[in-house]
């Protein structure tokens, strides 16, 4: 790869992230919502707040955060501050910083979706590229299909099919949070470990569940076609093992376009960790999404998203370069 | 001198849904070592699953229903799986069109040479296989750098020769050559049929090389077989093929070629061939026969030898014989 | 040639029925598929004849009741009938996919086609907002969107227009290789040889041959919208006060309702939504069989 690719793809990157700052920025504007009156609304609403007060206060906050000032204006100090990693404070938990709200719940989310996503990927890919691979055991090929059929089942619905199925009938796993009421949180505990291990279960197995089956699905697809390919087929009349072809012709040409399906899945990938860690109640980034939507801590939302976004369009770029690793032909393009 | 290759009533069919398809309908051959055999016929006659057949690779819905393919006194139709995946590469090996998509995008040349020796000499040393691939990459006027390279660096001449250099890595006594020159073009074409033509007198190998560029095939084959809806019409030394061809289908596809006398003139082979699941009955050619005969309808000919050893499948001769 | 003259009076044409019934027989996936949506619809029309449409609103009826008789689904903590909640929550729920899907596709196809045909720097506009905007998790901006509508203005139509306003890059891209693809064809330049114009080549001999693609580009749609506006309402960013499937989900999980012992709460909407979801999904993956035969053989 040259310097010009990556100069090319650095520089699309930056545009992602100006046009995802500059949506995050607009949309808000357009619906003509002041976040701090909404704020003080909400406040009023469940009492406390004298409305003859409320005027001065929210003009005071507008100065604050600078809502008061052009829109134009506004927009260059958003992208200025984007620029400086500053994502503004919250109104909820104030005076704690986005930032500071996204670094303490990023490590949840990143492990939970990580190997959940590590594993689903491996796992969909063998299982499709098996179930197209006609010398296979007839029921080694069979495991695939109640994936495939899981295939139209989101995470989340999976997530409370298991809460019934597993944690409220068998009993087996915990109904939620990141760890058990009472506990304190010392990392340097096995019990601890565990404890906080077993929460993840059920949330990881909905991710898996809720994810396999689309991988099986196309690397089947993807299995047939490349089967078809006149450079398996000669690798027979080589006379090379089952096993060697399997691996070494089929599963690794075929997996070449699933890696760059693997790029374009991981905006699925966080919206479902978002969704899921709502639903068992998780500490995570996606928590911190869903409480802040409960309670119109709008900079917080727009913090989060734009950080996801940030996040997932540098990972799709990082993917698209390690690409060229597998693939040789389009190492010296 | 005993033949190095012997095919005796070889019978595949494919089980489709609309019926059973006889792609190959007892045909029998033989090499001897080191002559060139050149397999001729349009599209659907049977070549290739000639060639599937020979190196067992018939896969369902086809099946291989009777017969026998004797390479160097060994039948192949009666090895177990295990020993066909050894049969292949070191007793018959298969040189496909390699200019199109026969090499492996992901894999360095030199991998897929070494795979294959491995696959039937897992001992072998590791300089020992390198130094084996490069022999043969030499012989086929290859580079040595060309065992680090990738196939998207290659040419479509030099894939072809890659492809022809694999299939000559264990010394085979009989090779198949499915199409090796189509996409290439004519100047490339020759050069690849030089190569394999030298290589094939380096080590030995009865070749059969499988095409329908008669023109090209002419100047490199020792005999010539017909096919027509999975039979041998005709089996002829070259020069009878080309001078004196005895079957009508063999004189009509001769008559199709372009040459100096008949410039300009194209002449087809009136009609279609037939599909292999309604064939008809008698001699499957009589519908489009301009020698065609009452009981050319009805009764299927049988081999007649002429003289010099040709055989030809028609009532025309086998009334002389 | 003499055999071409067939007499075609000689052979029973099956009727279009029997044709579809035979090619559903084989096609198990779009079989079932469309099984599970023709049920789904059977129940909801039933269930919208027979029901008193208020009950699925807040304080109509007893609360928290288990599934019973009186309540085949149950009721919950606010005093919904769980069954009439479903009913109308599929409602719903079709209709924000059916709306979205439509939209989104009719949106793609216009963009698409635009695009591939006319190309230039109309298609270098077009080709790059949907490059830009791939990596950016469509969802994301929705929940941005939708968190920007005051809470009482979300209807569900304005749930089907915040799901389409990010939803049509797929059926744009995929309809403008596919224009790519046929503009290139031969039956395309016998055409323009012809002299016929543009709007007759798009309409009279591209159209037609895109009319698959489009079905299933509209399927994906439709599954992606009432995907996306599922997650939108578990995330509490739906019509709140409507019975869509989501919203009664976020209400459920709001409550505990497991924790609460009240397990049968969130059950209804999950299956209604397996079902839903899954059939989509078998028909994509029938549509799939059709536009890919290789798939087929190893069935």
């Amino acid at each position: 790869m040259t310097i010009q690719v990556i100069v090319r793809r650095l520089l699309f990157l930056i545009t992602v992230v100006w046009s995802a700052s500059t949506i995050t920025f607009f949309i808000p504007r357009i619906s003509a919502k002041n976040p701090v009156r909404e704020r003080f609304a909400a406040l009023s609403r469940s009492g406390g707040f004298a409305p003859a007060d409320m005027e001065k206060i929210i003009a005071a906050y507008n100065t604050k955060f600078g809502l008061d000032k052009p829109v134009l204006e506004q927009y260059v100090d958003y992208i200025a501050s984007i620029a400086r990693f500053d994502l503004g404070v919250s109104f909820n938990l104030y005076p704690k910083t986005v930032i500071e709200l996204i670094t303490e719940s990023l490590p949840w989310t990143f492990t939970l979706l990580l190997v959940t996503t590590i594993l689903s990927f491996i796992l969909g890919n063998l299982l499709g590229a098996v179930a197209a691979w006609p010398r296979a055991p007839q029921w080694l090929r069979a495991i695939a299909t109640p994936f495939i059929l899981l295939q139209g089942v989101p995470p989340a619905i999976m997530a409370i099919l298991l809460l019934f199925f597993i944690a409220f009938r068998l009993k087996l796993a915990p109904l939620g949070s990141a760890y058990s009421t009472g506990v304190i949180p010392d990392w340097s505990s096995p019990a601890f470990i565990w404890d906080v291990v077993h929460h993840q279960l059920l949330p990881a197995l909905a991710l898996l569940l809720g994810s396999i089956g689309g991988w099986v699905l196309s690397m089947r697809g993807m299995g047939i076609t490349i089967q078809g390919e006149d450079y398996v087929n000669f690798a027979e009349h080589k006379g090379l093992s089952g096993p060697v072809i399997f691996k070494d012709y089929y599963l690794r040409n075929a997996l070449l376009p699933q890696v760059t399906g693997l790029a374009l899945a991981l905006g699925t990938v966080v919206t479902n960790g978002v969704i899921i860690e709502n639903i068992f109640g998780l500490p995570g980034l996606g928590r911190v999404l869903g409480a802040a939507i409960g309670s119109n801590d709008f900079l917080v939302i727009y913090g989060v998203v734009l950080f996801i976004t940030i996040a997932v369009a540098t990972l799709m770029v990082f993917v698209e370069f390690l690409y060229p690793l597998l693939d040789p032909r389009v190492r010296n393009e | 001198m005993t033949p190095v290759l012997e095919i005796k009533n070889l019978q595949v069919t494919y089980y489709t849904d609309a019926g059973r398809a006889r792609a190959l309908d007892g045909v029998s051959l033989s090499l001897l070592p080191g002559e060139k055999l050149g397999l001729v016929g349009e599209s659907g006659s049977g070549k290739s699953t000639m060639a599937l057949a020979m190196m067992r690779m018939i896969k369902p819905p086809g099946r291989i229903e009777g017969g026998s393919v004797i390479v160097d006194g060994t039948d192949l139709t009666q090895l177990t799986d295990e020993q066909m995946l050894k049969a292949r590469l070191s007793k018959i090996a298969y040189i496909p069109q390699g200019a199109m998509n026969s090499l492996n995008p992901v894999l360095r040349i030199g991998a897929q040479m070494t795979d294959a020796i491995r696959a039937h000499d897992p001992k072998a040393s590791k300089a020992q296989v390198e130094e084996r691939c490069l022999a043969s990459l030499e012989s086929v006027d290859l580079k040595r750098d060309v065992f680090k390279m990738y196939a998207h660096e290659l040419s479509g001449g030099m894939k072809q020769r890659v492809c022809i250099a694999i299939g000559i890595l264990l010394q085979p006594k009989v090779i198949i050559a499915d199409e090796p020159t189509s996409a290439l073009d004519v100047v490339t074409q020759r050069q690849v049929m030089e190569t394999i033509d030298r290589v094939q007198k380096q080590i030995g190998a009865a070749v059969i090389l499988i095409g329908h560029d008669m023109g090209l095939m002419a100047q490199f084959v020792d005999k010539v077989a017909v096919m027509y809806t999975g039979r041998i019409m005709e089996l002829s030394t070259v020069r009878e093929m080309f001078t004196d061809p005895k079957h009508p289908y063999a004189q009509a596809l001769i008559k199709s070629l372009p040459n100096l006398e008949n410039k300009g003139v194209f002449q087809g082979i009136p009609g279609l061939a037939p599909a292999l699941l309604r064939l008809p009955g008698g001699c499957s050619f009589h519908p489009r026969c301009i020698q065609v005969m009452d009981h050319c309808k009805t009764q299927r000919p049988r081999d007649s030898t002429l003289a010099g050893g040709r055989t030809v499948e028609c009532h025309l001769y086998s009334e002389k014989a | 040639m003499t055999t071409t003259t067939l007499d075609r009076t000689a052979f029973l044409q099956p009727s279009p029925m029997t044709l579809m019934g035979r090619y559903l027989r084989r096609n198990k996936s779009l079989a079932v598929g469309l099984l599970i949506l023709l049920l789904l619809v059977l129940f909801t029309a039933n269930g919208l004849a027979t029901v008193d449409a208020e009950n699925a609103y807040p304080l109509s009826v007893k609360t928290k009741q288990v599934p019973s008789v009186e309540f085949p689904l149950g009721t919950d903590y606010y005093g919904r009938d769980l069954y009439v909640a479903m009913v109308v929550g599929l409602w719903q729920t079709a209709l924000i996919g059916v709306l979205a899907g439509a939209l989104g596709t009719l949106v793609g196809v216009v963009l698409g086609f635009i695009s591939a045909y006319f190309g230039g720097w109309l298609d270098a506009v077009i080709k790059g907002i949907c490059q830009i905007l791939t990596p950016i998790p469509a969802f994301l901006i929705q929940v941005i969107i939708a968190g920007s509508l005051d809470k009482r203005d979300v209807t569900i139509y304005t749930m089907a227009f915040v799901v389409v306003l990010l939803a049509w890059m797929g059926p744009t891209l995929v309809i403008r290789s596919q224009v790519l693809t046929m503009k290139e064809r031969q039956f395309v330049a016998v055409a323009k040889l012809s002299g016929m114009g543009d709007l007759g080549i798009i309409f009279r001999e591209i159209f037609p041959n895109l009319l698959p693609f489009i079905a299933a580009a509209f399927v994906g749609q439709v599954f992606f919208a009432v995907f996306q506006s599922f997650y939108l309402a578990v995330l509490g960013l739906g019509p709140l006060r409507e019975p869509l499937l989501g919203n009664t989900i976020w209400n459920a999980n709001g409550a505990s309702a497991f924790f609460n012992n009240w397990w049968w709460w969130p059950m209804a909407p999950a299956f209604a939504l397996v079902l839903i979801l899954g059939s989509l999904a078998l028909i994509n993956m029938g549509m799939d069989e059709i536009a890919n035969p290789r798939i087929r053989r190893t069935e």
